[in-house]
């Protein structure tokens, strides 16, 4: 058994995760506790020295977020994960391992508006600086480069547009510039599309959309792919040069194909704080078990509610790259062959105000900022999550005032559908 | 036989069957990944021997240390080589003078040198190459897993406890 390569379900359930040793329990436990006992002074010295292996306060490691963690990494095909309190967390963590005060990343236009306002905003006040591209337009990567330059950073499908990004180009000026690609796989899941396999560097997740599924328990992962050669050059001091308060560890050195996501959790997670509660993680890993499962429903319920959209005469554009006619139907077949995802927009005739309208009539539907709930979500970006952006920023991030967002759950189609009748018959 | 990948069968078995083990290049520097590598093998209750020139006669990480190969006193299972890739033919002689012999040549992440491994396998030796023996025991173990390391291993067995807090061990 150990010596045939599992497939993705089977990790989905076992990944990361084996019976208790002292108990024997089958589940994985929520260990709820902060500390954990040593032997004595030299485990305990073994253990902060980064010389032994093992638990010393939930802030840095947890038995029941490690299974999290593992699971996660063998999912999308890592070598390491790091779960953290939220997929904002995740990127923090990622961000800080890589930049010094002055140092610039670029950064799809396509991102989720909160990704949007954290890197304009909380970013630059420690001085990284991010630069905007298009992923419409490849070369405005290469054009936005410059030595300052420490990463690429795109989600492989975007929210709110469902829009997938064509990675490999990406990946090819990642590396010409000997900087990691980072991909946020939240809206694809591994289920859908593995990064690593398209040349990205590090995955971010927000485990609290598709990944734990149920919308009740935030989280954020960081996974390692194992692969970026961060010693190569002296852009990313923090894990390729010596490091003080470890009595001079070279973290590369020491943890090799995993040493990336060492360094977000013992200098990040370690000064930076988000780390995910134990409860949460559990939650989380239970939601897993379920993914692939859950995410065959939810393409299928998101292509026939886009196909119904599509065909309604309220309705302006569709934008869902599962749709034949979507300009990113090859992009979906290229990188997530197995569904285009349940995030999409759609425009409705009336613009901004018959948007607030719409949402106002959803009975199942419910108004909410979540996505990849079990449930079907509904929300009006521009006036909700993509608020905070001037009216050019919404404009490029798909977010403009038409524009309704549905996160499609795994309720029957035809109910979902239903609801949305009733909600266009009215306007 | 191919040494970009082994299966994880070849790793516990050579771990499993082996008790003293041999690290060329052992450093006294309490930072270096072979101190790490040392102390790490000795509290899984390996007998553990550091080979370091400039350390013969002394201790490192309070074990016995000598100077070379052919000073050590007692038949050893597992050398595993801590220095360069183009030192390791070298080691690899040394080792084949041995009496009795080694029973497995094993190079640490990043040391790669497939004629040293051609010639311990040539005088019948098991050789792992590019591998931490530290890292593949807790691997195997499931150690590795506390710090969010993808173990690669499916298995619905429990792990071992040793005595002691937070110890496991390797396991058929």
């Amino acid at each position: 058994m150990t010596e045939r390569k599992p497939g993705f379900s089977t990790l989905a359930v076992h990944a990361g995760s084996v019976p208790d040793a002292a108990t024997g329990a089958r589940a994985t436990p929520i260990y709820q506790t902060t500390s954990f006992v040593f032997e004595d002074v030299d485990q305990a010295a073994a253990l902060f020295g980064l010389q032994a292996f093992g638990n010393i306060y939930t802030r840095i490691t947890n038995p029941t977020t490690a299974v999290l963690e593992g699971r996660i990494a063998s999912l999308e095909g890592g070598t390491a994960a790091l779960a953290v309190a939220s997929g904002h967390a995740a990127q923090l963590g990622v961000f800080h391992t890589i930049m010094q005060p002055g140092d610039e990343f670029i950064a799809s236009t396509k991102l989720y508006g909160g990704s949007i306002n954290q890197f304009n905003q909380s970013f630059k006040s420690f001085g990284w600086n991010v630069k905007w591209a298009d992923p419409d337009d490849i070369a405005s990567f290469e054009k936005a480069l410059s030595p300052k330059t420490k990463a690429i950073f795109v989600e492989s499908i975007a929210n709110p547009g469902g829009i997938i990004t064509d990675m490999e180009p990406l990946a090819e000026i990642a590396k010409k510039a000997g900087i990691p690609l980072i991909v946020d796989n939240t809206l694809a899941t591994p289920y859908l599309c593995r990064p690593f396999e398209h040349g990205a560097d590090i995955v971010v997740h927000s485990l609290t959309k598709f990944m734990g599924g149920h919308g009740n328990s935030m989280g954020g992962a960081i996974v390692d792919g194992g692969t970026f050669d961060w010693s190569a050059s002296d852009k990313f001091p923090l894990v390729s040069q010596p490091r003080p308060e470890y009595q001079g560890i070279i973290i590369h050195e020491t943890f090799g194909n995993f040493g990336f996501a060492i360094a977000c959790r013992v200098l990040g997670l370690r000064d930076l704080g988000a780390a995910l509660s134990p409860f949460n993680a559990f939650q989380i890993l239970t939601g897993i078990e379920t993914l692939p499962l859950r995410m065959e429903k939810h393409c299928a319920n998101a292509l026939e509610v886009a196909s119904f959209l599509d065909n309604h005469p309220a309705v302006e554009w569709v934008c869902y790259a599962g749709l034949k006619s979507d300009p990113g139907y090859k992009l979906h077949q290229k990188y997530a062959p197995k569904g285009a995802g349940a995030v999409f927009t759609f425009g409705v005739k009336g613009g901004y105000d018959a948007g607030v309208e719409l949402v106002g009539r959803a009975e199942l539907l419910s108004h909410v900022a979540n996505i990849g709930d079990t449930r079907s979500l509904i929300i009006h970006p521009a006036s909700t999550t993509h608020r905070q952006l001037s009216d050019e920023q919404r404009v490029s991030a798909g977010a403009g005032p038409e524009v309704v967002r549905l996160s499609i759950g795994i309720e029957d189609a035809e109910d979902i559908i239903g609801d949305l009748e009733q909600g266009l018959a009215a306007s | 036989m191919n040494h970009d990948s082994y299966e994880d069968a070849y790793i516990r078995g050579i771990l499993m069957a082996s008790r003293t083990v041999a690290i060329v290049g052992a450093s006294a520097n309490k930072v270096r990944p072979s101190y790490f590598v040392t102390t790490y093998l000795d509290s899984k209750g390996f007998d553990v021997i550091p080979v370091n020139p400039g350390k013969a006669g002394q201790q490192i990480a309070e074990l016995d240390t000598v100077g070379s190969l052919a000073e050590i006193d007692r038949p050893v299972d597992l050398v595993d080589i801590f220095r360069k890739s183009d030192v390791a033919v070298g080691v690899v002689q040394e080792a084949l003078k041995m009496d009795p012999l080694p029973k497995v040549i094993w190079m640490q992440l990043s040391v790669k040198n497939y004629e040293a491994a051609r010639l311990a396998e040539d005088a019948g030796l098991k050789v792992v190459m590019n591998r931490c023996p530290k890292i593949e025991y807790a691997r195997l173990c499931g150690e590795i897993g506390w710090s969010g390391v993808s173990s690669g291993v499916i298995t619905s067995r429990k792990p071992k406890l040793l005595k002691g807090i937070q110890r496991f061990s390797i396991v058929k």
